[in-house]
């Protein structure tokens, strides 16, 4: 039981607004020390599982790109982009978006697209670009939700897509698992089960961004009726 | 054969490069500690496999002190003029866009030809591999036709990483609480409570109890792989699988997918939560967790009817 104690930390230290790096490392010197492992037991695990996951921190290496494009100007063309484009608005564009990063990371192109690759430089600028063509008096906290939808949606994208695909971990660590306990399971039928979700994911985001772009429309009529 | 081994040495450089322009920039108040941090990953990326376990876990610490005393910021300022942006987007737009989709139409197609050709890449790590390349490319032909000054990228780029900050690490800092988490036994200590609170007799109490668990324990861990064995173990094979014969494929491939719930609505999975909030220049950190709940929730509904209707 002692062992919880870490996830208390991690909880209060989050509501806490601590810095979560130091509430991370109290959680994992707590947890380590209440199963009974000496300091430098736990900060060698910690170690060793930090420098095994350095992939997580590849993808900053696409800033430079990112950061030369938008000096050059890129945001500013995906909004004109939008602009020029009729019809082009909010929920169409995020419902696309959301379409083609399902499609995409069920055949197991789930880093082709992303936060820092697609969402900050295209998606984003032209969400807010299509809220703007239908609410020339977006509030700052209006943009703020758009740009959160924006990587909201990449994210229910890539994680109600990425399970149909064969190859992706998660089916792989089911696959072991259940063989573990003598279920020898093919892995298409995991990749078959997870296509109801997918859909569900798709009709319940697509729904939430119909809404959210008639809100946005909706504030205009009631700041013209006060203005 | 091209590794990741690579792909960690393209990154420690970026990340040195980032550390040398962040310590001349002297409208930063902070840029010392900021340095400090951009060099410790660096060290990491190109000295990780040789730093030892024990040495991996002394520079995490430095890079949590660093963090934790408030030695991060960023320099105020250094926006390029809207005028100036849209005069340039004007000019350049439409190439913009093209190098700007070099980077995933690189990482598409080297995912595919590295399996093809084996022997090339190594073919497990085909799109992170394929993605560098991608960079790589994609700044060779942004470059040559844009002519910018030779440090604008990574000057620009240092810019975008320091407003991200100390964020830029959370994900591999919670990948490795999770991994002091495991060996400390959490997941059973959590798995055997869940096991008990369980009503007897009831199949769509146990279900719920297992879709409701692996969201729970996921926002816990910040991770559905860390949970999902856990509650496979504690709910799913005994009671679903075993006692009321339920199709293991559907209890695993919706299980898991009820876990991902978890993930939209937890700050543990930084990576998905708490960074494109930093990236995206959000005032509430919170931001996009709070955009995602509206579909976690029902979807987590879904899903574990989705179990109850299809796996009995």
């Amino acid at each position: 039981m002692l062992v919880l104690i870490g996830i208390l930390i991690i909880i209060a230290g989050f509501l806490l607004r601590f810095n979560p790096l130091l509430v991370i490392m109290a959680s994992a010197l707590a947890t380590g020390l209440a199963a009974g492992l000496d300091i430098a037991a736990i900060i060698a695990a910690f170690g060793k599982a930090f420098n095994d996951t350095r992939y997580v921190s590849i993808i900053w290496i696409v800033l430079p790109v990112i950061g030369l494009l938008e000096a050059y100007g890129l945001q500013q063309h995906a909004r004109s982009l939008i602009g020029r484009m009729k019809g082009a608005t909010l929920g169409r564009l995020l419902t696309g978006y959301l379409l083609l990063r399902q499609a995409m990371a069920a055949v197991g192109l789930t880093s082709v697209a992303g936060h820092a690759q697609t969402v900050r430089p295209l998606v984003a600028p032209m969400t807010e670009a299509a809220a703007e063509a239908q609410n020339e008096a977006l509030t700052d906290d209006q943009r703020e939700e758009v740009k959160a939808f924006s990587a909201a949606t990449d994210n229910v994208g890539l994680f109600f897509g990425e399970d149909i695909f064969l190859a992706i971990g998660s089916i792989l660590l089911m696959k072991g698992l259940l063989e573990g306990y003598g279920y020898v399971i093919e892995p298409l039928h995991f990749s078959l089960w997870a296509i109801p979700t997918a859909i569900a994911a798709f009709l319940i985001h697509g729904f939430r961004l119909r809404r959210l772009e008639k809100r946005m429309a909706q504030k205009t009529l009631a700041q013209e009726a006060g203005a | 054969m091209i590794t990741l081994g690579f792909v960690y040495v393209l990154t420690g450089l970026t990340f040195a490069l980032f550390a040398a322009l962040g310590v001349a920039d002297r409208s930063n108040p902070k840029r010392f500690g900021n340095a400090a941090f951009w060099a410790l990953l660096a060290l990491s990326m190109l000295g990780g496999d040789w730093l030892g376990d024990f040495g991996n876990g002394l520079l995490v610490l430095a890079l949590v002190a660093i963090a934790g005393t408030g030695q991060i910021g960023r320099a105020p300022g250094g926006d390029i003029p809207a005028d100036i942006q849209a005069e340039r987007a004007a000019r350049h737009g439409p190439f913009l866009l093209l190098v700007a989709l070099i980077i995933p139409a690189v990482a598409l197609a080297g995912t595919f030809l590295f399996k093809w050709i084996p022997g090339l890449a190594d073919p497990k790590q085909a799109t992170l591999i394929s993605l560098a390349l991608g960079v790589l490319i994609a700044l060779g032909v942004g470059m040559a036709r844009l002519k910018p000054p030779l440090v604008l990228p990574a000057q620009q780029g240092r810019r975008l990483l320091d407003a991200v900050g100390w964020a830029a690490i959370l994900p591999q800092m919670l990948a490795s609480l999770g991994a002091v988490f495991a060996l400390a036994g959490v997941g059973e200590v959590v798995g055997d409570l869940i096991g008990t609170a369980i009503p007897h007799g009831s199949l769509f109490g146990a279900v719920l109890a297992y879709g409701l668990g692996m969201a729970f324990f996921t926002m816990v861990m910040g991770n559905a792989f860390a949970a999902f064995p856990v509650m496979l173990a504690a709910v799913g094979m005994p009671l679903l699988i075993m006692q009321y014969e339920g199709d293991p494929a559907v209890v695993a491939a919706i299980g898991m997918l009820a876990g991902f719930c978890g993930t939209l609505m937890t700050p543990m999975a930084a990576n998905f939560n708490l960074v494109p909030a930093a990236l995206l220049e959000l005032k509430n950190p919170y931001g996009v967790i709070k955009a995602q709940i509206g579909t976690a929730l029902p979807l987590l509904a879904v899903n574990i009817v989705f179990i109850w209707l299809f796996a009995f």
